[in-house]
């Protein structure tokens, strides 16, 4: 990823999420991994300020409890987390959860690999975009923040 | 492969159109380019009922008249288009452009460098990235 801060992972199936956590560590990536298995804790998590905020979300669909969809539409509408880059990682390949996951502006829909080969590689090409692309910064800037920024050069 | 996926590039400057389209045209996945040098008709191209849809969107921000950021609020308040995924590709690395886009629900940010062989390494990464995903079927088909 870009920056140094930590992924969330929001999955419920024990195995995927090592599966996550292998991969990441067979690809080298520092980010930590912060994990919890729904969209309830997930919500709990970000909303609690003494937990580091993550650069990127990846989601999982089909969940007890709040599943991604409903997580998406609280996150997605709320001014303090709609920015955080989402990327939905699923069994579901169903019409119906890709075209609401992109109405509710996911940053990627990515069908979960079965193998582990084909899931290091999905990860390693999700980590690859995310490093190259910009992410927002956690706060609006304050205008003296802007000042130094800019300064330079 | 059932489905064409059009992509709908929305830039103003000549160089970057020429060298985006030919990367775009090498690759597999794209398999029309539409390119439109401005905000307005990108907006004309999305709401004409008898263009494709496009699959993503790949944005300029600075655009003469109507800016990107503006572009961008339009297809995101439009129900019909907010669904499309949209990569900002921009000279801009503003900490304030960068929050406006993912505000706005933006799919990737992409700073454009100057030179050609990093700007057909970011178009590889990002299509090495949308080749992973699942994007929506559009034309009432079903995708199989």
């Amino acid at each position: 990823m870009r920056d140094s801060r930590c992924v969330l992972l929001v999955e419920d199936d024990s195995i995927d999420a090592m599966t996550v956590r292998r991969a990441f560590r067979d690809l080298r990536m520092t980010n930590p991994l912060r994990h919890v298995t729904n969209g309830e804790e997930a919500l709990a998590y970000l909303q609690d300020p003494s937990n580091d905020r993550p650069c990127v979300i990846l989601l999982d669909l089909n969940m007890p409890r709040m599943n991604g969809i409903e997580f998406l539409k609280i996150t997605k509408t709320d001014a303090g987390l709609r920015r955080i880059p989402v990327v939905v990682l699923t069994t579901s390949s169903e019409e119906r959860d890709v075209v609401q996951s992109f109405r509710l502006n996911v940053a990627g829909y990515i069908i979960k690999p079965v193998d582990y080969r084909n899931f290091v590689e999905a990860i390693r090409t999700i980590n690859l975009y995310w490093t190259l692309s910009q992410l927002p910064e956690e706060k609006v800037e304050s205008p003296n923040a802007a000042c130094q920024t800019s300064v330079a050069g | 492969m059932p489905h064409a996926k059009p992509l709908l590039l929305v830039e103003d400057d000549a160089a970057d159109v020429l060298a985006i389209q030919r990367v775009l045209q090498e690759s597999n996945i794209v398999e029309t380019v539409h390119h439109v040098p401005c905000a307005e008709e990108a907006l004309a191209y999305l709401r004409s009922p008898g263009n494709d849809r496009p699959a993503l969107i790949l944005l300029d921000l600075h655009l003469p008249g109507t800016t990107g950021i503006e572009l961008l609020e339009a297809i995101k308040a439009d129900p019909s288009l907010r669904g499309i995924p949209v990569v900002v590709l921009s000279v801009s690395d503003e900490p304030q452009d960068i929050f406006d886009s993912f505000d706005l629900g933006i799919a990737g940010y992409m700073v454009k460098s100057s030179g050609h062989e990093e700007l057909v390494e970011t178009i590889r990464t990002i299509l090495s990235y949308w080749r992973l995903n699942r994007l929506p079927v559009h034309h009432g088909g079903y995708s199989g």
